[in-house]
């Protein structure tokens, strides 16, 4: 069984960690979660989005945060990616599957996914 | 929604817009029924819009005029003939015992009943998207005396009040580590729950 001790060597190990954990995280991922992006299957996306940016060790560059509705529930659930300058990412209508690919293509590789932006729903 | 525990979800995050540091989720589940009781020590609200609530058109939210957290609970309940009830108590009035309590009733025989789902998965979602408020969340699953055996009941439970004593101010809630900890220690629960209740 899982016990509260093995919280004591996860803090541990962070306790070491925390020096390595100077660069400041410059990509944030936002997911809706207001009611209308939890109907439309919000959970398993930020869900496979956390696990996805805590397997690939991106935690350092990459904050995976929940926020309110944005006013477009139609096109949920949505992702934005918000890094630096640069102008945000909307990603809508989004799945397990299009956020694993999300944290692939654009989180690591630096490659937005067109296709899965509002901009090509709109087009 | 699917599963009421996305209506769970939806409905604690209320709590922690009302600015609450403490949200305890309780489930009494037994063979046929299911109480749910979400409660807070957020700051209330006032009479005037607690009598509102239920209506769609009531909300606390700014893209627009339409909320839909409480009454898709209220409907989850009513369709299987329960019901919910709701109490408040505001800041400005009592600053020490303020909060709110939503309490959902439902039959889980009837045809309409939506199944609680991933409810490890909501639990764990708060703990991500919220980890500076602290969270008991108690399920215990009650079982009635039949011919192959005798009543008995099983609690499956998280405190993290105990988790921050030992995690400090070091190691946020939503660590993944810590999440990943969370995910085993109640799904090693609901299975040793399974085993005992013998679903």
């Amino acid at each position: 069984m899982k016990s509260l001790e093995e919280l004591a060597k996860i803090r541990e190990r962070m306790q070491n960690k925390v020096v390595l954990r100077e660069g400041q995280a410059n990509i944030r991922v936002a997911v809706g979660m207001a009611t209308c992006g939890i109907a439309a299957g919000a959970r398993p996306v930020l869900n496979t989005l956390v696990e996805e940016v805590a397997k690939r060790n991106l935690n350092d560059k990459v904050t995976v945060t929940q926020t309110g509705c944005i006013g477009m529930c139609r096109f949920e659930p949505i992702v934005e990616v918000f890094e630096g300058d640069k102008e945000r990412v909307t990603y809508i209508k989004v799945t397990p599957e299009k956020a694993k690919e999300i944290v692939e293509k654009h989180l690591v590789g630096g490659n937005p996914i067109a296709e899965y932006t509002i901009g090509a729903a709109e087009n | 929604m699917k599963e009421l525990s996305l209506n769970i979800l939806d409905i604690a995050q209320n709590s922690i817009t009302a600015e609450a540091d403490l949200v305890e989720i309780t489930l009494d589940e037994t063979d046929t029924t299911l109480k749910l009781s979400i409660k807070d020590n957020g700051y209330g609200m006032s009479p005037e819009f607690l009598a509102s609530v239920h209506d769609p058109f009531s909300t606390t939210r700014t893209t627009r005029k339409v909320g839909l957290g409480i009454p898709l609970l209220k409907l989850a309940a009513e369709q299987t003939g329960g019901g919910i009830t709701l109490s408040s108590v505001q800041r400005s009035v009592d600053p020490e015992n303020c909060g709110t309590e939503i309490t959902a009733f439902f039959h889980k025989d009837h045809l309409d009943f939506t199944p609680l789902g991933d409810i490890v998965s909501t639990v764990c979602t708060l703990l991500q998207g919220f980890p500076d408020v602290d969270y008991v969340f108690t399920h215990t699953i009650s079982r009635a005396a039949g011919e192959d055996g005798a009543a008995e009941s099983t609690v499956i439970s998280l405190d993290t009040r105990d988790m921050r004593v030992i995690l400090g101010d070091d190691v946020p809630l939503s660590d993944p580590m810590v999440l990943l900890w969370v995910r085993d220690t109640l799904e090693e629960q609901y299975a040793a729950a399974g085993a005992h209740t013998a679903q």
